[in-house]
């Protein structure tokens, strides 16, 4: 959760000081339901991610160099800078990709769900989504298939009460987005999205029940999202007071000083964590910076896979 | 050779590439137990089981996204779309998601996804069932688009769709399915991508059909023939890639060209090819390019308005002795 939540910090102010073009949209504040979700997958599972992935893609255990290169649109990015923040794949690790649309990547994981299903794998496929997805045809339309066919996916719903500016309730017209999941056949549960362990455990329920061949699984984080949609958002949609509500639960807090309390670790060793956290994304941005920018030509090649050697045509 | 149909050549190709890997399967909406709505699926249920040959929920974007979510995880999936007409329900995976997935990840996703979708008029199906949208996705990259006009190209180039890397749209023309032709019984017949076929050699004018259009293209030829016309007839049987090459060697032989297509007029596939020969081979060009299409209406049921709006035999003998007619005089 450290390093998601400095990865984050980190990102911005290297986009200001001009390392990164294009958008980030930081899931400050949402660390548990990212980390908490992912710890609970085997590493041969499979996950789809958002607009707000970071989070996601470290959870899943992904390399910060690799990702801040991509941020800064380097060569040796995860997608030798051709997808950016919104597209970081990376399938050795199960990460099937960041999407740029809204709901997108969630039939992708049903699809690969029944990939699973067909072969006869245990393994399990985790889609992450916003409030703000659920009100998507694909989302439906997935958990429709999904339900029907038993298949073992996870329907990860970080529910930070806002699609870009509005509120999610005025966008659906039920509190508790894991009801919808009755109407396709299978459990939703609702979760405090800011206690990763509470996180960890209702997806490694579910991830038991997908393998188990019962199907799919609605967990619903009621969680919130710290800083504006986009990095530069004003945010004149909240209230002072709602945000110093949600500050004063930050799930990076909350879960040090559970494990100061529990007498896991003391202040040093988490102080020591943290430091390490700094020092890997020191790395990170040195890797970034000092990697090669694509070649303009390069825009060219990778379109197809076959015989036309990835030429565009 | 011996000789089946359309529809035939398409369930043998699913039925091979089925055998041949198991991790080919089909899933749309009534592939199965109702053997599709168009009969080319039928049987393989039977033979292949409920897993393999899936009947779906009537969600086009779940059948295309689950369809390249499974390609992504090392499935040959192939997918049906009941009609050309309803891909704009699964516009965002097939546009912005299984197009891109290639590219935007560099090169970690691989989508061998084929897309099997009816096109072109059945007869007073209206505008809702009747369109030709293979230019809507011409204009994406990453997709590739293949529509046969025989049954063996119907086959060779199914085979090397669900055999290929990327996602591939295989537009099959409903009245097609009926038509009879000599196909391979080799269960590695393939025809390649971008390779047009030169159905008829000639030497006065070029006319390019695509898919349902080439039956009435070779038609005209025919008729032509007859008024000492020598129209040589080319079906691209790929739009994506378009083999631009025998295309402008046939130009530079006959000076004259006729783009002959189902699909709408405006920004259909002759428009592209218009453009191509315009830019790359204009030195060649004895008169305009002409462009035999659907008119921009969306097309309508009554028989007497839909055979207004779609082109025909004569629509193409009409743009031919128009370009010869100067040359004649
Ligand atoms: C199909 C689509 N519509 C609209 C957008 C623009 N957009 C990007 S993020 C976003 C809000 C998404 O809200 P939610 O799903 O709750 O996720 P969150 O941003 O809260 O993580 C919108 C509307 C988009 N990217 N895709």
């Amino acid at each position: 959760m450290t390093l998601v939540r400095e990865f984050e910090l980190r990102a911005i102010e290297e986009r200001r000081n001009g390392l990164i073009p294009g958008f980030i949209h930081p899931c400050v504040g949402q660390e548990a339901t990212a980390v908490g979700a992912c710890l609970a997958l085997a590493p041969a599972d499979v996950i789809t991610s958002t607009h707000r992935g970071h989070g996601h893609l470290i959870g899943k255990g992904g390399d910060p160099r690799y990702m801040m290169a991509e941020l800064a649109g380097r060569s040796t990015g995860y997608c030798l800078g051709r997808g950016g923040s919104l597209h970081i794949a990376d399938f050795d690790l199960g990460i099937l990709g960041a999407n740029g649309i809204v709901a997108g990547g969630i039939p992708i994981a049903v699809g690969a769900g029944l990939a699973f299903h067909l072969r006869g794998e245990k393994r399990v496929a985790l889609a992450f989504f916003g409030d703000g997805a659920v009100n998507q045809g694909a989302f439906h339309e997935a958990a429709n298939m999904a339900g029907l066919w038993k298949l073992p996916v996870i329907f990860m719903c970080e529910n930070n009460l806002y699609g870009e500016g509005t509120p999610q309730h005025k966008q659906a017209p039920i509190a508790d987005l894991a009801a919808r999941a009755a109407g396709y056949g299978f459990p939703g549960i609702i979760v405090d999205g800011n206690d990763v362990l509470a996180v960890y455990e209702a997806v490694r329920m579910a991830a038991e029940r997908a393998r188990a061949g019962l199907g799919p699984t609605f967990v619903e984080g009621k969680t919130y999202r710290q800083r504006g949609h986009y990095e530069g958002d004003p945010m004149v949609y909240r209230t002072q007071e709602e945000m110093e509500y949600w500050k004063a639960r930050d799930p990076v807090v909350l879960f040090r000083r559970r494990l100061l309390e529990a007498g896991i670790f003391d202040e040093q060793t988490l102080d020591k964590v943290h430091q390490d956290v700094l020092r890997q994304l020191d790395e990170a941005v040195e890797f970034a910076k000092s990697a090669p920018i694509p070649k303009a030509e390069e825009a060219l090649l990778g379109v197809y896979g076959d015989t036309h050697n990835g030429l565009v045509f | 050779m011996r000789e089946i149909t359309f529809a035939e050549a398409i369930r043998e190709a699913l039925r091979e590439e089925m055998h041949r890997d198991p991790s080919v399967f089909i899933m749309g909406e009534d592939v199965g137990v109702f053997g599709g709505v168009f009969g080319v699926t039928a049987g393989l249920y039977e033979e292949f089981g409920p897993d393999r040959v899936r009947d779906t929920p009537i969600s086009e974007s779940a059948i295309v996204g689950g369809g390249l979510g499974a390609a992504m995880m090392g499935m040959r999936p192939v997918v049906e779309i009941m009609f050309g007409d309803f891909l704009m329900c699964a516009g965002d995976q097939i546009v912005n998601q299984a197009a891109k997935a290639r590219y935007m990840s560099g090169g970690k996703a691989k989508v061998p996804l084929t897309i099997r979708v009816t096109t072109g008029a059945p007869g007073s199906a209206a505008a809702q069932h009747s369109q030709s949208p293979e230019s809507w996705f011409m204009n994406v990259p990453g997709l590739k688009i293949a529509v046969p006009a025989t049954p063996a190209d119907a086959k060779g180039l199914l085979k090397t769709a669900i055999r290929g890397e990327d996602p591939v749209l295989f537009f099959e023309h409903k009245m097609l399915y009926a038509v009879r032709g000599p196909v391979p019984e080799d269960p590695d017949f393939t025809v390649p991508f971008g390779e047009a076929n030169v159905v008829r050699p000639g030497r006065d004018v070029t006319i390019i059909a695509i898919g349902g259009m080439l039956a009435k293209a070779l038609a005209a030829a025919d008729a032509l023939a007859q008024e000492g016309i020598e129209a040589e007839v080319i079906d691209p049987r790929t739009l994506v890639p378009l083999d631009k090459e025998t295309l402008i060697r046939s130009l530079a032989k006959t000076g004259r060209v006729v783009i002959v297509h189902e699909a709408h007029k405006r920004a259909g596939p002759g428009a592209e090819i218009a453009a191509v020969l315009a830019e790359e081979a204009v030195e060649y060009l004895d008169g305009p390019i002409v462009r035999v299409a659907a008119k921009n209406v969306p097309i309508p049921y009554s028989p007497v308005l839909e055979e207004e709006v779609l082109p025909g035999a004569e629509d193409i003998l009409a743009a031919v002795r128009f370009l010869t007619a100067g040359a004649k005089a």
